[in-house]
């Protein structure tokens, strides 16, 4: 059949031109340092066992694209060897319609996934997927029929001849000539961005690769103001994105109807690159409140603002909770962008919304977020009598108090954890005056500069003393200490203090604890969780203490923010309700009386929710409480 | 066409921690220059040009910052006055009062003696109608007062102006700042001072004679009695045209004919 070796021939070139045409596209970005050869050798693994791991999430869609990846490249290879280079083999054409087969199956798994239409998944391009996936697949199954022996050969002119040609015409458009285009270029960007990533580390870590890398303060222009200003391997990033809207359904603020969609946002980041680039081919859930079709862009056009893409509402409305990046199949690092974005609205703009630039003010002024003076960091236990460090010279226990240490809500956190400390007669001591913020929010809201002042001022402060670890009630304390001080010089191992609780419990350093049986759900802070990965100490410590634990039903990593987060309560996006909320309906839903948190920012959040509610206990104000009824 | 607002900026100091800053009241000032539709707004300090708060304005968003080097203790009336008169702008701002130093609230009303121009002091908004300035006067309690006065003139801002912008660290790295040496008798008065923290002083405590917590709210935001009339029950038209009448009535909203 000369015509269809014709169109196959015709559309592996066409689908090689429009490669290279939209690969120039990634290139319109800055130069990134990246490993291809190690990327390349650790495709198989990445592709296999890293991504695989995170599709497996919904057992559907795992075996759904197995079916219709698996049988489509292979059916793809076979196709060529047998109608384009016309091999003459029994066996690779039985083969081949083995692999078509499956490919077949899948695609009807697909239309099924579809039907009834679900708000997560996009429309547009992606409606006519199935059909496309269908028409190559009964396309070669009919043409390779004869092959197998199966049925006589037909002439191209004839009836089964030209609906072959035709079906395949189809089928061949979308999966061969336009794949880097049309909705298969998930395929090609995503196998790209895999090789490439942005975050290498991240592929086979233990733990996640979550912190920010430092930003050069000195560089002409900081942060990221037009699509060109991300590194070129950010670009092929957003272009991976398949719009499955798994990042959509966990988002917190798309959740509570604050005027963010991660998908929109990796869409609308993709689509900037374009010169005229519009959202008026987006297919799938708007930002919430605001409606697809005014945004505006271009490659060396500001990404922010109102009428351009993305409207700063949405750049501030993300909690930084990574639930989008722990969910995404293409493992595109949204958090990353949006930090770059609000790097530069923040350093070379000032666009900081809310109260955000007050609490910035305070930090620079006072090194506390609330203004407060450093003295005063230690008067919450002035009955307690507190070593300080700089009396003692060393200690075993750093212990870090951070923001809490100046609200009355944490107190009472910090309270438990130093008496159990006491009553576990461990060598510990403060830093008093000499502890400064860590700057972690400062970080978040894109304020490099602030961040790396205090950063450097902290790590030249922590090189005086001698101790073994660092601890801390405070995960985003922890965080920034553990992953993100190492850049500046600070190598210490810092634990979170529901770490070191568990610990003393297991080696027996606290006294006995008398049974709680109340019933209790734990609430996962995402930077011990999703930016740590330490799910299991708090629940270890709630299951010594003997309460009834129940999980909601979004635990552990995949646990939703309690939208206190990236500087969220101090930029303060209005949306239809509250992230709070919406986590404490969850928490309802349990019927737990206790909720126990392991964050101030939690419990804060959660405390503020109105109405009749569950209490709020931090891990360590419940282990004290086991340990005194003894 | 673009008329030149000069905002005279000082170096303040953080209430808690004493650190230098942008002076609170002058970063409202600014702030209140760069609302100005079509202003060329221009920065100048009396004082030492390596002072690293000042940079805090340059992060406003204006490009240069004139620099009058000096002494800081030095009094800066006749350095400043002597370059403005050279300067001649239409619009003079700054802070009603420094956070530092004498913090007598003098230096406006001196700078504006003089250079022959009338003060208005604690204007929290500006506006241009032709050759005359319109603004809003800041009073207590939330009252406003609807002012207008020719250019040129020198204006003070409080610290109950609208809120300044934040200071983005790219634009304070990038501003320039015009260093001009100039002569400035050194303060001698203030020379023989010690400074300290301010002590609270003690308040005497008011006896409040109220039944009830809304008495005592009452009490406490009430306006100074005798003043405007109570309106209780009004249908809500009603109530918003006896608000809106009122606004006309202080000139504070005009009412379209």
């Amino acid at each position: 059949m000369i015509p269809l070796q014709w169109l196959i021939g015709i559309c592996v070139v066409v689908g090689a031109v429009c490669a290279l045409w939209r690969a120039r596209r990634w290139f319109r970005g800055q130069p990134a340092k990246v490993d291809f050869v190690r990327g390349l050798m650790r495709y198989p693994r990445s592709y296999f066992v890293d991504l695989h791991h995170i599709v497996a999430r919904d057992p559907y869609t795992a075996r759904m694209h197995m079916m219709v990846a698996g049988g489509f490249t292979a059916a793809l290879l076979l196709t060529l060897a047998v109608h384009l280079f016309n091999i003459d083999s029994r066996v690779l054409a039985w083969l081949l319609l083995v692999f078509l087969a499956l490919m077949g199956v899948g695609a009807a798994f697909v239309a099924m996934r579809r039907s009834p239409k679900r708000a997560r998944l996009s429309a547009g391009g992606f409606s006519r997927l199935p059909w496309s996936l269908f028409a190559f697949a009964a396309a070669f199954f009919l043409a390779t029929l004869p092959k197998a022996g199966l049925v006589a050969s037909f002439a191209a002119l004839s009836v089964p001849g030209i609906v072959v040609l035709l079906l395949a015409a189809w089928g061949c458009a979308e999966m061969v000539a336009f794949l880097p285009l049309g909705p298969m270029k998930h395929s090609f960007a995503g196998a790209m961005h895999l090789i490439c990533h942005p975050r290498f580390a991240r592929l086979g870590a233990a733990r996640p690769d979550s912190g920010l890398k430092p930003l050069d303060l000195s560089a002409p222009k900081l942060g990221v103001e037009t699509p060109a200003d991300f590194k070129w391997n950010q670009l092929l990033g957003f272009d991976a994105c398949v719009q499955c809207g798994r990042c959509e359904v966990v988002c917190p603020a798309f959740a509570a109807e604050l005027p963010l969609n991660p998908k929109k946002l990796i869409q609308d980041l993709a689509r900037a690159v374009d010169p005229g680039g519009n959202d008026l081919a987006y297919a799938g859930s708007s930002y919430p409140g605001r409606s697809v079709g005014h945004a505006h862009g271009g490659p060396s056009q500001p990404i922010i603002g109102d009428g351009a893409m993305i409207h700063p509402d949405t750049l501030w409305s993300c909690t930084t909770c990574r639930a989008c990046v722990q969910e995404c199949p293409m493992m595109i690092e949204h958090v990353d962008a949006i930090i770059d974005l609000r790097r530069f609205q923040a350093l070379e703009k000032g666009a900081v919304p809310g109260k955000a630039p007050l609490v910035l003010a305070e930090l620079r002024a006072t090194d506390t977020q609330s203004g407060a003076a450093l003295a005063s960091r230690l008067d919450w236990a002035a009955d307690l009598s507190l070593p300080l460090i700089s009396t003692k010279g060393e200690c075993d226990v750093l212990l870090w108090l951070g923001e809490g240490a100046f609200d009355l809500r944490n107190q009472r956190t910090l309270r438990a954890l130093v008496r159990l400390m006491r009553h576990a007669k461990i060598d510990f001591a403060v830093l008093g005056e000499e502890e400064l913020d860590t700057g972690d929010l400062a970080r978040r809201l894109g304020d490099e500069a602030t961040f790396q002042d205090l950063a450097k001022r902290n790590a030249a402060t922590l090189a005086k003393y001698r101790f073994r670890r660092i601890v801390t009630a405070d995960p985003h304390v922890f965080h920034s200490l553990r992953n993100e001080y190492p850049a500046f010089g600070a190598r210490h191992e810092v634990l979170h203090h529901t770490m070191l609780l568990d610990e003393l419990m297991t080696n027996g350093a606290l006294p006995k604890t008398k049974a709680q049986p109340t019933k209790t759900t734990y609430h996962d802070p995402c930077y011990l969780g999703r930016y740590n990965g330490e799910i299991r100490a708090p629940r270890a410590i709630l299951d010594a203490i003997g309460v009834e634990r129940v999980e909601m039903e979004r635990s552990g990593m995949r646990s939703m923010c309690c939208g206190g987060g990236g500087g969220a309560p101090v930029t303060d996006i209005a949306g239809k309700k509250r992230i709070p909320d919406v986590r404490m309906e969850q928490a309802r839903e349990t019927g737990a009386a206790v909720v126990a948190v392991a964050c101030p920012n939690c419990a804060v959040m959660l405390e503020g929710v109105v109405g009749p509610r569950p209490e709020i206990f931090d891990v360590a104000e419940l282990l004290l409480q086991a340990v005194e009824a003894a | 066409m673009a008329i030149d607002v000069a905002v005279l900026v000082s170096v303040g100091r953080h209430p808690v921690s004493g650190r230098a800053r942008r002076a609170d009241a002058d970063a409202r000032a600014v702030e209140l220059a760069l609302s100005i539709a079509g202003a060329n707004v221009r920065l100048i300090h009396a004082g030492d040009p390596g002072e690293p708060a000042l940079r805090d304005y340059l992060g406003m968003g204006a490009n240069t910052m004139t620099v009058l080097r000096m002494a800081p203790e030095a009094d800066p009336v006749l350095p400043l006055s002597a370059h403005l008169s050279s300067m001649r702008p239409q619009i003079v701002l700054m802070g009603t009062r420094a956070e530092g130093g004498e913090d007598s609230g003098l230096v406006p009303y001196l700078v504006a003696q003089a250079l022959e121009v009338p003060l208005v002091p604690g204007i929290v908004s500006l506006s241009l109608a032709g050759e005359r300035a319109e603004m809003l006067q800041g009073l207590p309690r939330g009252r406003r007062r609807s002012l207008a006065a020719s250019l040129p003139l020198v204006a003070t801002v409080p610290v109950m102006a609208p809120a300044p912008r934040m200071s983005a660290f790219g634009l304070a790295r990038r501003g320039t700042i015009e260093v001009k040496d100039v002569t400035a008798a050194a303060d001698e008065a203030r020379a023989a001072w010690t400074e300290g923290p301010a002590r609270r002083r003690p308040k005497r405590i008011k006896v409040m004679k109220a039944a009830s917590a809304a008495d005592r709210v009452r009490a406490v935001t009430e306006m100074a009695a005798g003043k405007g009339k109570v309106l209780q029950n009004l249908p809500p038209d009603e109530a918003a045209k006896a608000i809106f009448d009122y606004l006309v009535a202080e000139g504070i909203v005009q009412a379209k004919p």
